[in-house]
């Protein structure tokens, strides 16, 4: 079972790979992939650097061309895709059945990793992305129970990598437009959600709001915890009712079931968070290097003690498996 | 490439499947009334959550044959996020039945209707945003394109030439609430503290689903089961022939509340096909809507262009 690590820049990459990670996963400076957000991602040099880093390591470089391009846009898709291929990147990691074809027109056997974006559920969705696009692995979005996991991991065409740990999107991935409806930029187009540059932040003496694009998505009194205003966890009304309609700030944390996810043929573990610290990065991996070591090699589960390290580094300090378990569902 | 309007060519009106959960009597109606209006194209089946079940498989078909007599055509919708085994066997039968075209929602259901030899519809949840990717699932069997929600005119404009050349049907929506997002987990029912194993078909109570609002009183979304919806309805029925001309062969109506519906589609028609123009607040709404249609102008999806 590979562990798969996110780096946002080229000192997270450093972490990732010293701290034991199988895979790194990467993105270019442009929308073209999930995390486009100022400061963070990888010019040509630094990854050449970071490969070559990584590569010494024993180490593999995964890129992520992983939105939607439209039309007009399309160029800066296909230009992304040759430098990445060209600059010696292991894989990418595509949502889009446009940039799937596009990189076939280049290579018949080039390492395909379907994004989680592409929101791929179940088995015929597998075999379509294996028959048309020849995919190596997928990424499952967070919305199966393990039951369902473990089932299609045993039944698909291809490799099966899910999500382990870091911030929990709520919505089946790539089929969210919310963050477009308020905002005009979405994940799909932009690699974006809530973004920054839509967010305020109002001073109200006993109280501190936040906006998105003007609209409320939360208010904190003095002693609670002021999470970012990302639209799906804030607090709404429904029927006069006061509630995180959507979502409450919880974090994804899968390392209680590590030993059924092994067990059940996951290929790989994938780290959400290349917007994250090197520091963050470096904890984490440290932490599912150690405990992936401990559930394959000596088939033993992971010590409470771990579990509970790593829920302090959790947005809103609180964890659950998400939808691995009914009834968060 | 533009279309322009005559006798003869007009645009098409469609109804997509209901999104919200109605019960058996409240469908047979809709459909019924449905029926007699200049609607053109009706998808139907259950496309949000499969427990439920006020409509049996035979009930679809029946609905189906009753449009079918009334000179409708019929389009099997599918579920949008496929999860359980069982959702994909009830998919992989609609897709491999060649007596009704397929509105596919998931690329499960495009491979199933391409491996059946079946042509297909590409629902608004499948990604389609350019040209490569058209093309793609035209050579699978997409005779018919429901624009992604989120694109809008400068985004269709330079895919319309390839659109037309490979003779594919385009459809956007005019009016409805937008399907903005799916989850695995059931909004409704955790609004109501219940979980969604033990659901009691709460959204059978609300015909069009629960109003979420910004404690300031914003309209934000519409909760609808796992399927979260612009609050907002998008309304581009005063932009009808800007659209026709620009390319879209069927407008689509997004249902609302049922008696409204058919109250809107009745008004489409008698603009498009009798050339009368009443005032759009003149139509007998028995609900209040507030509006939005900004992703056709390429701004938040939220805001309304009038």
């Amino acid at each position: 079972m590979d562990l798969v690590c996110p780096a946002g820049n080229y000192q997270s990459l450093i972490k990732a790979v010293d701290n034991g990670a199988d895979a790194v996963y990467i993105g270019l400076k442009n929308e073209t992939n999930a995390r486009h957000f100022a400061g963070l991602n990888f010019s040509e040099k630094q990854i050449t650097k970071g490969i070559e880093y990584a590569h010494n390591k024993d180490c593999k470089v995964y890129c992520a061309i992983n939105t939607y391009p439209r039309e007009a846009q399309w160029s800066l898709w296909t230009n992304s895709v040759d430098q990445a291929m060209d600059l010696g990147i292991d894989t990418l990691i595509v949502a889009d059945i446009g940039v799937m074809d596009y990189i076939r027109t280049r290579s018949d056997d080039y390492p395909i990793h379907l994004s989680v974006q592409a929101s791929s559920t179940n088995l015929e969705s597998l075999n379509f992305y294996h028959q048309h696009f020849g995919i190596k692995r997928a990424v499952l979005p967070r919305v199966l129970s393990l039951a369902q996991v473990s089932k299609l991991a045993k039944t698909a065409p291809v490799e099966i990598e899910v999500f382990g740990f870091g911030s929990l999107c709520i919505m089946a991935e790539g089929r969210c437009y919310l963050s477009s409806y308020m905002t005009g930029e979405s994940p799909n187009t932009k690699g974006v959600c809530s973004p920054a540059a839509f967010v305020d932040w109002q001073d109200k003496g006993s109280v501190l709001e936040s906006r998105l694009n003007g609209l409320l998505i939360d208010r904190f009194t003095e002693d609670e915890h002021a999470g970012y205003p990302t639209l799906c966890k804030g607090r709404f009304e429904v029927n006069d009712k006061l509630q995180h309609a959507l979502e409450e700030p919880t974090s994804l944390n899968t390392m209680d079931i590590l030993p059924e996810l092994h067990k059940s043929g996951i290929a790989a573990i994938k780290i959400e968070g290349r917007q994250r610290s090197p520091a963050y990065v470096a904890q984490v991996t440290k932490a599912w290097r150690d405990a992936i070591d401990l559930v394959s090699k000596q088939n033993t589960s992971v010590p409470q003690s771990t579990i509970n390290q790593l829920g302090n580094l959790a947005e809103g300090k609180q964890t659950t498996i998400g939808a691995y378990e009914r009834s968060w569902q | 490439m533009t279309s322009k309007i005559t006798d003869a060519n007009k645009p098409k009106i469609s109804v997509s499947a209901v999104p919200y959960f109605w019960s058996r009597d409240t469908y047979f109606d809709f459909y019924a009334k449905l029926a007699k209006t200049s609607v053109d194209i009706v998808y139907i089946g259950e496309t949000v959550c499969s427990k439920r079940r006020s409509m049996k498989n035979e009930d679809w078909l029946e609905v189906a044959s009753l449009l079918k007599d009334a000179g409708k055509e019929v389009v099997l919708s599918t579920l949008t996020l496929i999860e359980a085994e069982s959702e994909l066997k009830s998919l992989t039968k609609t897709c491999q039945q060649s007596d009704y075209l397929v509105e596919a929602n998931d690329m499960s259901a495009v491979q199933v209707a391409h491996t059946s030899l079946n042509p297909f519809v590409a629902g608004t949840a499948i990604n389609l945003y350019n040209t490569t990717s058209l093309t793609k699932l035209h050579q699978l069997g997409m005779k018919r394109w429901c624009m992604p929600v989120e694109l809008g005119q400068q985004d269709l404009s330079p895919m319309m030439e390839a659109v037309k050349s490979l003779g594919i049907e385009t459809e956007y929506q005019v009016f409805g609430r937008m399907p903005l997002a799916y989850s695995a987990r059931c909004f409704t029912a955790r609004h109501f503290d219940l979980p969604k194993d033990n659901c009691q078909f709460k959204c059978l109570e609300d015909e069009q689903g629960l109003l979420v609002k910004t404690q300031e009183g914003d309209s934000f979304a519409q909760i609808n089961g796992i399927q979260t919806q612009s609050a907002k309805v998008n309304n581009l029925v005063a932009y009808w022939k800007e659209l026709f001309e620009f390319g879209i062969d069927i407008l689509r109506v997004v249902p609302v509340g049922a008696e409204d519906t058919i109250a809107l589609v009745e008004y489409l028609g008698g603009v498009i096909h009798q050339q009368t123009k009443p005032e759009f607040s003149s139509i007998p709404f028995q609900n209040n809507y507030e509006y939005c249609n900004g992703y056709w102008f390429q701004i938040e999806g939220m805001k309304l262009v009038s």
